[in-house]
């Protein structure tokens, strides 16, 4: 059973936060993966591009505009959802990364502020042994400043209660 | 970059060109601050062992930003990326450093795909694929699917 107080925040969420592109950190992003693509980080060979300008990687969507005290995790879990999953007894040092897919409509450039709404779509339980493991469903949408969609995400992630085994969940 | 993709160029069953990746403890660190995701799981080891794992972990979300580069990398600027979804089957753990700059011997992993649909929507030529992630002993430890659209020779 998932406890009351964290199921009952599936289909919440909503809160609009904003997220600038800027062109030093996809650099730095694309570097991260050792990806030599001129389109993410050489500015003339991107404004002779198709896109004039560098793009992002598909992936990143920038950095929050407004510094928030939140998650030192880079998911961006809505406030209520961690606040319910902690008060449950399934602490933020038992998530794990259960998987992503994305839409993409439109290329993220370098200069775009995007605004971002993140919604609990599902919440599913998975039972162990020793405790129980809820499987979240978060879906954010990206538009850019023109208004325009770029992009949809669906983000899975795993949380454990304190009590469930270390390695059921089998993935990182 | 290599020479454009189109849409004529593959068939059902074509191989995406490989990626090859070395994950170092530095690589991780890289990440960490580029993405933003601190989780000490990814480079203390104080920290794993006291949680009951072994050594440090790769992020999940670098696999992942590796099998997005295998995907942009061979559709190419005139491509785009249009879904792209994957998930974690097992974990995998990233070669310590030799000097500042070196890693030490050991692992590569392989991102690998295929193309299993080809077909026109519209005036879009779209591409499906299955992806997956290898580690250095052939095992699969990531895998996802993605759909590209790709320009066509005959527009």
């Amino acid at each position: 059973m998932i406890p009351e107080e964290i199921k009952k925040l599936i289909g919440t969420g909503g809160a609009v936060k904003y997220y600038a592109v800027e062109k030093g950190a996809v650099r730095r992003f694309a570097e991260a993966v050792d990806d030599t693509n001129p389109l993410f980080q050489d500015e003339e060979y991107a404004r002779k591009s198709k896109y004039g300008t560098i793009i992002a990687p598909p992936g990143f969507f920038g950095w929050p505009l407004k510094q928030t005290r939140g998650s030192p995790l880079a998911v961006d879990i809505p406030p209520e959802l961690e606040a319910a999953f902690e008060k449950a007894g399934y602490p933020l040092s038992l998530v794990l990364d259960g998987g992503m897919e994305y839409e993409f409509f439109l290329p993220v450039k370098a200069g775009d502020v995007l605004s971002a709404v993140t919604t609990v779509r599902n919440l599913r339980e998975r039972s162990g042994e020793g405790g129980s493991i809820i499987v979240s469903f978060l879906d954010t949408v990206y538009h850019n400043q023109a208004g325009a969609m770029v992009a949809k995400q669906q983000l899975m992630f795993v949380r454990r209660s304190l009590n469930s085994p270390s390695q059921e969940a089998g993935h990182v | 970059m290599s020479e454009q993709l189109y849409w004529e160029d593959i068939e059902v069953g074509s191989e995406i060109t490989p990626l090859a990746k070395i994950a170092t403890t530095q690589m991780l660190v890289r990440w960490a601050g580029a993405s933003g995701d601190f989780n000490p799981l990814h480079y203390d080891s104080a920290y794993v062992a006291s949680v009951g794992l072994g050594q440090v972990i790769i992020h999940g979300a670098l696999k992942r930003q590796w099998l997005i580069q295998l995907m942009t990398d061979w559709i190419g600027e005139q491509g785009f990326l249009k879904k792209f979804s994957c998930q974690y089957g097992a974990m995998d753990y990233p070669r310590h450093m030799k000097s500042i700059s070196e890693p030490q011997d050991g692992e590569t992993w392989y991102c690998r795909g295929k193309v299993t649909k080809k077909y026109v929507d519209g005036t879009l030529h779209l591409v499906d694929c299955k992806i997956s992630l290898e580690n250095g002993k052939g095992e699969i430890t990531t895998s996802g699917r993605a759909t590209v659209i790709l320009p066509s020779k005959s527009v």
